[in-house]
């Protein structure tokens, strides 16, 4: 067990990833010289050299694309974009392309892409690079969409990705890259599968992924000082959704709220509530409840960022009101 | 008829001469016959026609070596045939049927063949040059010897896709042929509306490119440059755009009235008819009497109704399976990663 950095058990990851099978490249923006956006990649170049850490040009929808193309030609391209917001460029390679072309050929054809990202507000970069779109995947039959939250998922699911034999996205929260934690490197492949209980208590379920995650840990804890037990469950995989997870604790606290990043319309939040209701409606003791983020282009000003936000103070306010009142 | 092509070119024999015809007109009665399909409602959705465009798929086609892939749009009835998917499996697949060469998920505008190496049909404009670009990528990387064969029209020369795709195939030098099968049309947007540079073939310089304007009408000049171009890719491991100027006879799809270019237009090229001119050669060299047509024509329209029963007679894939590859199913053996053949990097 070593304590590490998210960033580098996502760099112990591709570096894992890249000894293990000589058909793994890395390609995305600066994820070379410069080290990758977000440093994950640094050292890399050294180590595996220019053929298998790759700058590419601002180029986004033709690096994804070459990644599908890459794929569908026998090797496991890891592909970096820099953030969600860019990733839009690409948009219609991943749903055109990278979702539909095994349906579309019939199951001739699968693609083995990983595509990471990184996500998430709460650094002050305002309304172009702080936006959590990771619903807008979640919403695409066809490819797999996780959300590690922890050095460990970091990553083991990275690795496990490798194994996929169709497209998979990893959203990795810009804030988490510093944040530290422990790396068992035996523990062997991911479940990519579940959700994973974080945190235990009878009183409220809360459900959340991503950075997300740490803000409700840090909200159970208040609430227990009070006297309020919550499960916490980090959902890990966005698509498809772990419902049995979820369903089982509301069965015992027969209360849920849904922490979510994305805006509340249209969001995780939402369809979660939904299978809830659809799948617990008559173990519930109150109305599913959401805390999303406003809604809002993510304004720069630190106060404004704050409040648009879900915090552990709204966590702890969100729930303690939907025990006492809901 | 000039003195020059009196003469048939002294490397072409007659029977691949007699191959490029019946290519061309296996593509034409083909789709003769699914207008006719369509018309009766067997044939559903956006129906691409490729009649006047026949020359291009044959001539690049026999250029191409059966490792080669291909990347093609939905306009690619012609390229799935001519690589050798067969009518029934093209028709099969236009008819919806589980026997269809994408097991009826794809339709027209999606055809696929994993045994042909036909990476498919794509039908967002521009959205298969960057998938073209990764499998030339992937051969690169593993070190092999084909290349990749990408068809795009004149309109996806507008988007951002093509740009890039011919910058970071130039920039890592990346084996990928560039077939621009430049008709003239974007839908109903004619090229020079489109375009500010409607030399499409100069836009390569830009990208230290080398390519070709030929003659897509000219079944014989177009497999000529494709054979030279698919060798310069094949040998200096770097991308050439090929641009083909040809002429689609039909409107853009079953929807289009037509409304945006003169009869006088389509007549003056119809006269060109790639079909009709190659005819028209073969017979100014004796390589091609009533009767030797006839017997192809009678050939040729047995393989259409053969196909056409073929279609009919598929199954339907039951509705139960709906969900079938939208994912692959979690019970697959594990794929077996490629150990390193050397510690330390290239
Ligand atoms: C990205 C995108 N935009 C618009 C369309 C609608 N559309 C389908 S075909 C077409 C024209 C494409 O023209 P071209 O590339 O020249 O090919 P052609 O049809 O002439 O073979 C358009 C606009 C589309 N399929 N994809
Ligand atoms: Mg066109």
């Amino acid at each position: 067990m070593t304590k590490i950095t998210y960033r580098e058990a996502v760099r112990a990851g591709l570096r894992a990833a890249l000894s293990r099978d000589e058909r793994v490249f890395l390609m995305g923006e600066d994820v070379g010289r410069y080290g990758g956006a977000y440093a994950c990649s640094r050292g890399l170049l050294d180590e595996f050299g220019p053929e298998r850490i790759r700058d590419t040009p601002l180029s986004e929808s033709t690096f994804v694309g070459a990644g599908i193309g890459a794929a569908l030609g026998g090797m496991r391209p890891i592909v970096e974009v820099m953030t969600v917001n860019f990733s839009l460029l690409a948009l219609d390679q991943v749903v055109n392309n990278a979702a539909t072309l095994r349906h579309m050929s019939g199951g001739q054809f699968s693609v083995p892409l990983i595509v990471r990202m990184a996500t998430g507000g709460g650094r002050q970069l305002a309304a172009q690079h702080s936006h959590s779109l990771e619903v807008w995947y979640a919403h695409i039959p066809g490819i797999r969409v996780l959300s590690p939250a922890t050095v460990q998922d970091a990553h083991d699911m990275l690795l496990a990705a490798l194994d996929e034999p169709d497209p998979v996205f990893l959203f990795e929260h810009a804030l988490l890259y510093p944040q530290e934690g422990d790396l068992d490197e035996s523990l062997g492949p991911a479940d990519l599968e579940h959700a994973a209980l974080r945190h235990r208590g009878e009183h409220l379920t809360i459900v959340t992924y991503g950075g997300s995650l740490w803000k409700a840990l840090a909200a159970a804890d208040r609430l227990q000082a009070e006297g309020i037990g919550a499960d916490v469950i980090d959902l890990r995989v966005l698509r498809p959704l772990d419902m049995p997870t979820v369903l089982e604790s509301v069965a015992r606290t027969h209360r849920a709220l849904v922490v979510d990043e994305g805006w509340r319309t249209g969001s995780l939040a939402g369809e979660i509530s939904a299978q809830i209701i659809e799948g617990a409606f008559y173990e519930l003791d109150a109305p599913v409840s959401r805390l999303c983020s406003a809604e809002v282009p993510m304004p720069y000003a630190q106060q404004l960022e704050e409040a648009a936000l879900p915090q552990v103070q709204s966590i702890v306010a969100a729930a303690k009101e939907l025990v006492t009142h809901g | 008829m000039s003195h020059a092509i009196a003469q048939p070119p002294p490397e072409l024999t007659r029977e691949h001469a007699l191959a490029l015809l019946r290519d061309m007109l296996l593509v034409r009665r083909f789709e003769e016959k699914t207008v006719e399909l369509y018309s009766a409602g067997k044939i559903r959705g956006f129906l691409h026609l490729y009649i006047g465009e026949e020359a291009v798929a044959a001539g690049a086609m026999r250029a191409l070596s059966p490792d080669d892939r291909i990347v093609a749009t939905y306009r690619e009835h012609g390229q799935a045939l001519l690589r050798g998917i067969s009518a029934g499996a093209v028709m099969a697949e236009m008819f919806g049927r589980a026997n269809g060469c994408s097991r009826g998920r794809g339709g027209s505008m999606h055809l696929f063949d994993a045994a042909r190496r036909f990476y498919g049909g794509y039908a967002i404009v521009g959205g298969g040059l960057p998938v073209a670009v990764g499998l030339a990528l992937a051969d690169r990387l593993l070190q092999r010897s084909c290349i990749t064969a990408c068809f795009f029209g004149d309109g996806a020369v507008a988007e951002g896709e093509f740009h890039e795709s011919l910058n970071l195939a130039a920039l890592w030098s990346l084996p990928v042929l560039f077939l621009c099968e430049n008709n003239y049309y974007a839908m109903g947007t004619a090229l020079e509306r489109h375009q500010a540079e409607p030399d499409i073939a100069l836009k390569a310089a830009a990208y230290r490119m080398r390519s070709e304007v030929v003659d897509g009408m000219d079944v014989l000049a177009v497999e000529e440059a494709t054979r030279r171009a698919a060798r310069q890719v094949r040998e200096s491991h770097s991308p050439v755009l090929l641009e083909l100027r040809t002429y689609r006879f039909r409107a853009h799809s079953m929807y289009d009235p037509d409304l945006y270019r003169s009869k006088e237009e389509i007549e003056r090229w119809r006269q060109r008819c790639p079909i009709k001119k190659f005819v028209e050669r073969l017979r100014e060299w004796d390589w091609l009497t009533d009767a030797s047509y006839a017997e192809l024509e009678a050939e040729i329209g047995g393989v259409v109704q053969r196909a056409v029963a073929e279609a009919e007679a598929g199954p339907l894939e039951p509705v139960a399976d709906l969900l079938t590859d939208t994912c692959t199913p979690r019970d697959r053996p594990h794929d077996v990663p490629v150990a390193p053949q050397r510690a330390s990097p290239p």
